[in-house]
């Protein structure tokens, strides 16, 4: 028998995709150079990343916006050893949650300028941004996060703060 | 800063190459020569496209047949606004086609021209493209005989 037939079989999803208002606000904060969260006026809970414009706890709407600052500490992380298609970073590098200061649920972010066998729980982190006029509506306008060059939180405190009950 | 919600185009895509097995691979092959071949099947039925074991039995399956280029559609549903990637970009039909000597039918396309021309029974023939490299889409559409 010839040999097996190969055949490449694209499957291509085209979506038009909208963040919603919640994340739009996020999105074009970052363009500004800002990073914004919004605060549920019932357990004052910060929310920060885009999300749904309401309260996961509580079901109301998150309408205050609070501006925060691109400082925070890293909460857990992730070594990346494995290589795949399309990727942009050399491995191995981490991809950290990040509690921003004055914010209860942490950011997904790469960190850089840091071995990643350096990085720890605890450590602090500010954001690297593109240039302004380069910044776009996009969670790529932080390019990543690197060491603030400030010494450790202490860790248990700042999970603290992320569980519900706090 | 603008309130206005905010939209973007979002493509996922997965480029999967994989192999087709010996008996799809025989029947793609057949193409590329504008030849539609199927396999006999346990009980003597021809099946168009061939697979590689009996629906019923399970046994395993050789005998390739070759079948007519023209059939009957057996059943069949109009497309008004073709997708991007559809395989016509006018209205056509999807139609299962029982070809000559087949017993079973297989999915393709009808260019039909208006769906008033489709029917159930109509007798429809084999528009081959003139390039063909072994895939189902060396047979563009089946068109009216």
């Amino acid at each position: 028998m010839s040999d097996p037939m190969i055949v490449t079989m694209p499957i291509r999803l085209e979506y038009d995709y909208s963040p919603g208002a919640g994340r739009s606000r996020f999105l074009r904060g970052l363009e500004q150079g800002k990073i914004l969260g919004e605060r549920c006026h019932v357990c004052h809970k910060v929310y920060v990343g885009g999300g749904s414009g309401a309260c996961p706890r509580d079901g109301v709407p998150t309408e205050e916006v609070v501006e925060l600052p691109d400082v925070g500490t890293i909460t857990t992380f992730c070594v990346v050893n494995v290589p795949f298609a399309g990727a942009t970073v050399q491995i191995p590098y981490v991809s950290a949650s990040i509690l921003l200061d004055g914010a209860d649920i942490p950011l997904m972010h790469l960190i850089q300028e840091i071995p990643a066998e350096e990085v720890r729980m605890g450590m602090r982190v500010r954001a690297e941004w593109l240039p302004e006029g380069e910044r776009i509506p996009s969670m790529d306008t932080i390019k990543y996060f690197k060491p603030a060059g400030e010494p450790d939180a202490a860790i248990d405190d700042v999970l603290k703060r992320m569980r519900a009950d706090a | 800063m603008s309130d206005e919600v905010l939209r973007a185009p979002h493509v996922l895509e997965y480029a999967y190459t994989r192999s087709v097995g010996p008996v799809i691979g025989r029947f793609f092959t057949g193409l590329r020569d504008q030849k539609i071949e199927g396999i006999k099947g346990a009980r003597g039925q021809v099946i168009v496209p061939p697979i590689e074991y009996d629906p019923q039995t399970a046994e395993s399956l050789s005998e390739f047949v070759e079948v007519g280029q023209s059939g009957v559609v057996t059943t069949w549903a109009w497309v008004n606004e073709p997708r991007p990637n559809n395989p016509l970009q006018k209205p056509f039909a999807w139609a299962l086609i029982k070809l000559d000597g087949a017993d079973t039918a297989m999915l393709h396309v009808v260019d039909a021209g208006a769906e008033a021309n489709m029917k159930t029974g109509m007798r429809v023939r084999a528009r081959w493209r003139t390039e063909r490299d072994g895939r189902i889409q060396d047979i563009e559409c089946f068109e009216a005989e």
